[in-house]
């Protein structure tokens, strides 16, 4: 499943190197809402730069119900396996 | 600062350059220099005409407003715990970005000629046009209840003038007064909006004027958050009475003289008198023939292409986004869909199945935060909630659940103004 999420990324950033700025996987452009790294809120982590590992554990930890959350549980609820992969490869590099 | 007529006459310059060369040499010009006008600059048209110029798109932003003012905290305002100054924010950054901006308000809209009038007779072409007016108050629904009325009994559902007359209502008015809202039936901006208003309004009431009472007149039996407001309330707000559409709450004839509220069972006279009208998609989407017969916008899903007009975009609260409420958190997350299928479209791509995002935080007291959450995507040639995803907070959490969502309520609001206007 991690090499398929990987080759789904590299496969995207090869398709649109032009586009690579805003070729967001899906579900990864509704993030910046809450999560902007402009600003510096404890309460709200940036997650552009942030490694892809630790957002795929935090999503599947929101998911099931391993982390404490307020809304992030019922958001990560809507997001496939993936999709999370996806959008933690992409949020990694920025 | 730019001349406005100075910008336009560029403008055209630069747009009859690309139209000309777009008929002569289509693909290869279409590729490297297509050009978007976005009509709008609030939370839709402003995140998606940034999101453009950023996927190296040629834009123009049309907003007839030198200063923007945010609806989301402006119950805040209203119950004086925020000056109204911390809801304005000004267009300098989106110019800096490459944005062009004009200042001006469109009046028609030409799809046939991909043309885009502007109210000083200017006029702009587009490859591709992005309508994001948000809402159209309807003067023409509730009778008795037109534009002078609304210096009266202000509706305050577009943040700026009208939330510093209510603002100023409420603080004129005496202890023991009375404060009668009218909430409208579905579609309507920020569905759990007048809730928020009601209890803010209550807090206010409570700590300055204890005496006086606030009645909810609503056209509708459920509202987004009830239990959560509702359960809130019972402690918090004893004065605060919500008459629902079937114990007589809708409102169907306002008298401005009287200040008083008419629905079909009696006649609520109001000393302060909030009348949230009915609602449509911004007046230019009537126009244009872009809103269908109930008044709002049918888009793609995918793309948020108009159904009735090919080329045209709509964003924000005037489309028809399915599940998606009439938000700011959706305007900003529907946007930047919008222009990343724009841009793609542009280029000859096929656009992506996206999948989006919806968060409403509101207030029912100043450290008491409830939210709401969706995510969707299309199904079935509309914007769907994903099965299983999404809902509201819980019913039966601790105060310092509560204190942290109104927390995160307060970061969402400063994130969301610094993506879009900073
Ligand atoms: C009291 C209240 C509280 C709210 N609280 C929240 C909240 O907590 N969270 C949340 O997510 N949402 C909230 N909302 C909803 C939010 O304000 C709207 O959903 C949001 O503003 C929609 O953005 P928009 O860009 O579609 O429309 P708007 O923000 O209304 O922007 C439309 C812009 O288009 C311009 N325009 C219109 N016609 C033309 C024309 N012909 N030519 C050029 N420009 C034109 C207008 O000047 C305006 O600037 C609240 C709303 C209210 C009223």
């Amino acid at each position: 499943m991690r090499t398929a999420g990987t080759i789904v990324t590299c496969l995207m950033a090869l398709a649109a190197p032009a586009a690579a700025q805003s070729a967001a996987p899906a579900g990864a452009s509704s993030c910046s809402g809450c999560h902007d790294a402009r600003i510096a809120s404890p309460a709200i982590p940036p997650l552009k730069g942030r490694p892809a590992p630790e957002i795929v554990a935090a999503m599947e930890a929101f998911r099931n119900g391993g982390r404490e959350a307020t809304v992030m549980g019922r958001i990560a609820k809507g997001y496939t396996d993936d999709e999370t992969r996806a959008i933690a490869a992409w949020f990694s590099q920025r | 600062m730019r001349n406005a007529s100075l910008d336009r006459r560029t403008l055209l310059k630069s747009a009859a350059a690309a139209s000309a060369a777009t008929l002569l040499h289509a693909p290869a010009l279409a590729q490297s220099a297509p050009r978007v006008t976005v009509i709008g600059g609030g939370f839709a048209g402003a995140t998606c005409a940034r999101e453009l110029k950023r996927s190296g798109v040629a834009v123009t932003l049309v907003e007839p407003n030198a200063t923007y003012t945010a609806c989301p905290f402006s119950n805040n305002v209203l119950a004086g715990l925020r000056p109204l100054s911390a809801q304005e924010f000004g267009y300098d950054a989106i110019r800096r970005d490459g944005v062009t901006v004009a200042q001006q308000r469109t009046s028609s809209i030409d799809p046939q000629a991909k043309q885009v009038a502007l109210a000083d007779g200017g006029r702009l072409d587009y490859d591709r046009l992005v309508l994001a007016p948000g809402i159209d108050l309807r003067f023409d629904a509730l009778p008795g209840y037109d534009e002078a009325a609304a210096q009266t009994m202000p509706h305050a559902w577009k943040a700026g003038e009208q939330t510093t007359l209510l603002r100023r209502q409420l603080e004129a008015m005496d202890d023991g007064g009375t404060v009668v809202m009218s909430a409208p039936a579905n579609p309507f901006r920020c569905p759990p909006g007048p809730y928020e208003r009601a209890s803010l309004i209550a807090h206010y009431l409570k700590t300055q004027k204890p005496r006086s009472k606030l009645i909810i007149l609503d056209a509708k039996d459920a509202f987004s958050k009830q239990r959560l407001f509702q359960n809130a309330w019972t402690p918090l707000y004893p004065n605060l009475e919500w008459i629902s559409l079937s114990s007589g709450g809708k409102v169907t004839e306002v008298d401005v003289k009287e200040k008083t509220l008419v629905t079909d069972f009696d006649r609520h006279k109001a000393d302060v008198a909030n009348v949230i009208p009915p609602q449509r998609a911004g007046l230019i989407a009537q126009l244009a023939g872009i809103a269908d017969r109930s008044g709002w916008c049918p888009i793609d899903p995918v793309t948020f292409e108009s159904r009735q007009q090919p080329g045209i975009h709509v964003i924000g609260d005037a489309c028809i986004a399915g599940g998606m409420p009439k938000s700011a958190f959706a305007a900003n997350a529907q946007a930047k869909v919008c222009a990343a299928a724009v841009a793609g479209l542009l280029r000859g791509e096929t656009p992506v199945q996206p999948k989006l995002i919806n968060t409403c935080y509101s207030l029912v007291a100043p450290d008491y935060g409830i939210s709401i959450a969706g995510v969707y995507h299309p199904a079935n040639g509309v914007l769907a909630d994903v099965e299983g995803a999404g809902g509201v907070s819980p019913i039966d959490a601790p105060p310092s659940f509560r204190a942290l969502e109104a927390t995160y309520a307060d970061t969402w609001f400063q994130t969301i103004t610094t993506e879009v206007f900073g």
